[in-house]
């Protein structure tokens, strides 16, 4: 089923949680809101699960409006950050919940209810456990049979508020996997909130960034990651390297140096922030003949695929770039043929680095100086 | 197995002192349960087996102990109801002068019985201003068992309500939430998601309450009338028994008390500890 939210505004109090936004979510999606904290993602959330009443704005389920339906009538399937499990109940009471309070009429039979239930422990691989009670169960463990427990009543929408937040770094990694895998059998249409870009990213088909309750991009893992709309979508998708200067055709002038540039729509002599993921960062030592921003090797982080470097720009002059730390990501063999140091000076290179007006981009570096 | 008793004595903790604290608790409870108790046990076995018997089946203990178990009953189960309810509303609703109820709930421990009897039956005598209003309507509480009902209900109500609301604050408005997702009305997310949540705790208040209510004597003394076979607590015939210097006759029937309370106590303790284990788990 196809969710469309529109015009949704909230409140609380002087704070405003969401401005005036509007979505929608194809049937058969797994989508995933994403943003800091106080973004509004959850408050999205639970508005659309009946939870919370907008201020103004509607929700329609599958083109129907579904505002003023009450939680229990919108067949939503809902799974909390913290289980909210039944714990007086055993496992397969917690799932047989939803099934045995509805109206006699509709209610399964006894044995229908046993079949149900057991179908989906052994969908979520732990039917070995329901005669268990949720307080011997582990985190991750839990939170599959909340899963099961939402999706016995089979809804037409699943939402799931940062459903792995509460646990471990290596549960998280195995359960997005099985949440994605699970989707990918089911098809039923999935919103998941996260403040975790890289379960974002990893997880969702399509990604929404939202930011001060206002949605900042959409798009596909891919687009939202190798094309950001914004400084902030650059900034909270994973680390960058900021450049400030003043953009001259196709370059940025960085002090005395020049920044190649990607192609960009600003006009000349434009105050402007260029922005590079370390990856896009080559290094190279300074030979005559060479160019690039001079900077100073304070850690080689020499683990895992690509070794990090941690940089700090020397003989800045503007006072945007002095002392910023610069983060590089090179190659092990790149690393081993410069012979790098730790307290080398070396020079660095940006490559296609997408500049953003100053205006757009000193909202963000507030942003990151708050957070 | 000795293996196990040892853990299970010496478990390591950083403030331990087992040893000292218990055998502190024992001695303290002997000092001021068991060997007052006790006393009233041998007390009543001077009078032996036979006299023992009939002090205390005749009629007039009978309907006595029946009285006060009953009213205590019916006191507990009345409070076990409204104080919860009265909970609810402290927990649930912000309301201008909740401060004010909240501190309202413990008056009724803090006040002398004597003053609540004499309170309760000005007010529910037949000239009184409840008791004159109910009157019109044929129905008379000072002076009959209902008086009775309405004095234990009274010293009562703090247990329930003091037991309930730290247990109803904690319960996580998520698990509501959950159970209206799944489509509980409100009534079913009461009865199966609430009600099994406080239901050790408002066990306990109902439990106290009705051990409280079993003992009490100030209050119900007033308002009882007192009359033999209709409006006479044990309490009350005890002190009678007392005052003839029939003295193991008294006892006699305090242990008939002790022994009714004890069990019914320790029912609803093993009841408690059975519901806390399924949920609690074997870890």
């Amino acid at each position: 089923m196809s969710i469309e939210v529109s015009n949704i505004s909230k409140h609380f109090g002087s704070f405003t949680a969401l401005d005036n936004i509007s979505l929608e979510f194809p049937s058969g999606e797994l989508v995933a809101l994403l943003g800091p904290s106080g973004c509004g993602k959850t408050t999205l959330l639970r508005i659309i699960a009946g939870l919370e009443q907008a201020d103004s704005g509607k929700v329609l389920f599958h083109g129907e409006d579904a505002s003023r339906r009450h939680v229990r009538e919108r067949q939503v399937g809902f799974v909390f950050q913290h289980y909210a499990l039944f714990r007086h109940m055993s496992v397969f009471e917690n799932i047989a919940f939803g099934l045995r309070v509805k109206p006699r009429k509709e209610r399964p039979s006894e044995a229908e209810i046993q079949r149900r239930v057991h179908e989906l422990l052994n969908l979520v691989q732990l039917d070995w456990l329901h005669d268990r009670y949720p307080a011997q169960l582990s985190g991750g463990q839990r939170q599959r049979i909340a899963l099961a427990r939402a999706l016995a009543v089979e809804p037409q929408v699943l939402l799931l508020d940062e459903p792995f937040g509460a646990l471990d770094a290596k549960v998280r990694k195995d359960l997005r996997r099985w949440l994605r895998r699970l989707h990918d059998e089911l098809h039923v249409t999935s919103l998941f909130v996260t403040h975790d870009q890289e379960e974002a990213l990893e997880v969702a088909d399509r990604v929404v960034l939202m930011n001060h309750g206002r949605i900042e991009q959409i798009g596909t893992p891919g687009e939202v990651y190798d094309h950001p709309a914004s400084p902030f979508v650059y900034g909270f998708l994973g680390s960058v390297n900021l450049f400030h200067g003043r953009v001259h055709g196709d370059h940025l002038q960085v002090d005395d140096h020049v920044l190649a540039l990607d192609q960009h729509t600003l006009s000349a002599d434009t105050q402007a922030v260029a922005y590079a993921r370390p990856h896009e960062v080559d290094v190279v030592r300074p030979e005559p003949g060479a160019t690039g921003i001079p900077v100073v090797i304070r850690r080689i982080l020499a683990f895992g695929g690509a070794v990090r470097l941690e940089l700090e720009r020397t003989g800045a002059e503007s006072k945007e770039n002095a002392g910023t730390p610069i983060e590089a990501e090179i190659g092990r063999d790149r690393l081993r043929e410069l012979g790098l140091a730790e307290g080398d000076q070396v020079l660095i290179q940006p490559r296609g680095a997408r500049v953003f007006p100053v205006s757009t981009a000193a909202t963000n570096q507030a942003e990151k100086a708050a957070a | 197995m000795g293996a196990t008793r040892q853990i299970l004595l010496t478990r390591h903790s950083v403030l331990p002192g087992f040893g000292l604290a218990l055998g502190f608790t024992l001695l303290y409870l002997s000092l001021i349960v068991l060997i007052p108790l006790s006393a009233t046990f041998f007390k009543t076995a001077t009078m032996g087996w036979g006299a023992f018997w009939e002090a205390v089946t005749t009629p007039r203990v009978l309907a006595s102990l029946r009285l006060t178990f009953g009213a205590s009953l019916i006191a507990a189960l009345i409070n076990a109801v409204f104080g919860l309810l009265v909970a609810w509303v402290l927990v649930r609703y912000r309301f201008f002068g909740k401060r004010l109820i909240d501190a309202l709930v413990d008056l009724p421990f803090a006040l002398p019985t004597a003053v609540a009897g004499i309170a309760l039956t000005t007010l529910y005598a037949t000239n009184g201003l409840i008791g004159h209003w109910l009157d019109q309507y044929g129905i008379k509480v000072a002076f009959t068992p209902l008086g009775i009902v309405v004095a234990l209900t009274f010293i009562g109500l703090p247990f329930v309500v003091r037991t309930v609301q730290p247990v109803l604050e904690d319960i996580e408005a998520e698990l509501e939430e959950a159970a209206a997702c799944l489509g509980a009305n409100r009534l079913q997310t009461f009865v199966r998601i609430i009600l099994p949540a406080i239901g050790p705790a408002l066990l306990t208040g109902f439990a106290l309450a009705f051990a409280r209510a079993i003992g009490e004597y100030g209050s119900v003394v007033f308002i009882a009338g007192n009359m033999p076979m209709i409006s006479e607590i044990a309490p009350l015939l005890i002190i009678t028994k007392l005052e003839q210097y029939d003295y193991a006759g008294a006892t006699a029937i305090a242990v008939v008390m002790l022994v009714i309370s004890f069990l019914l106590l320790l029912a609803i303790n093993l009841l408690q500890w059975w519901s806390s284990n399924r949920t609690k788990s074997n870890r």
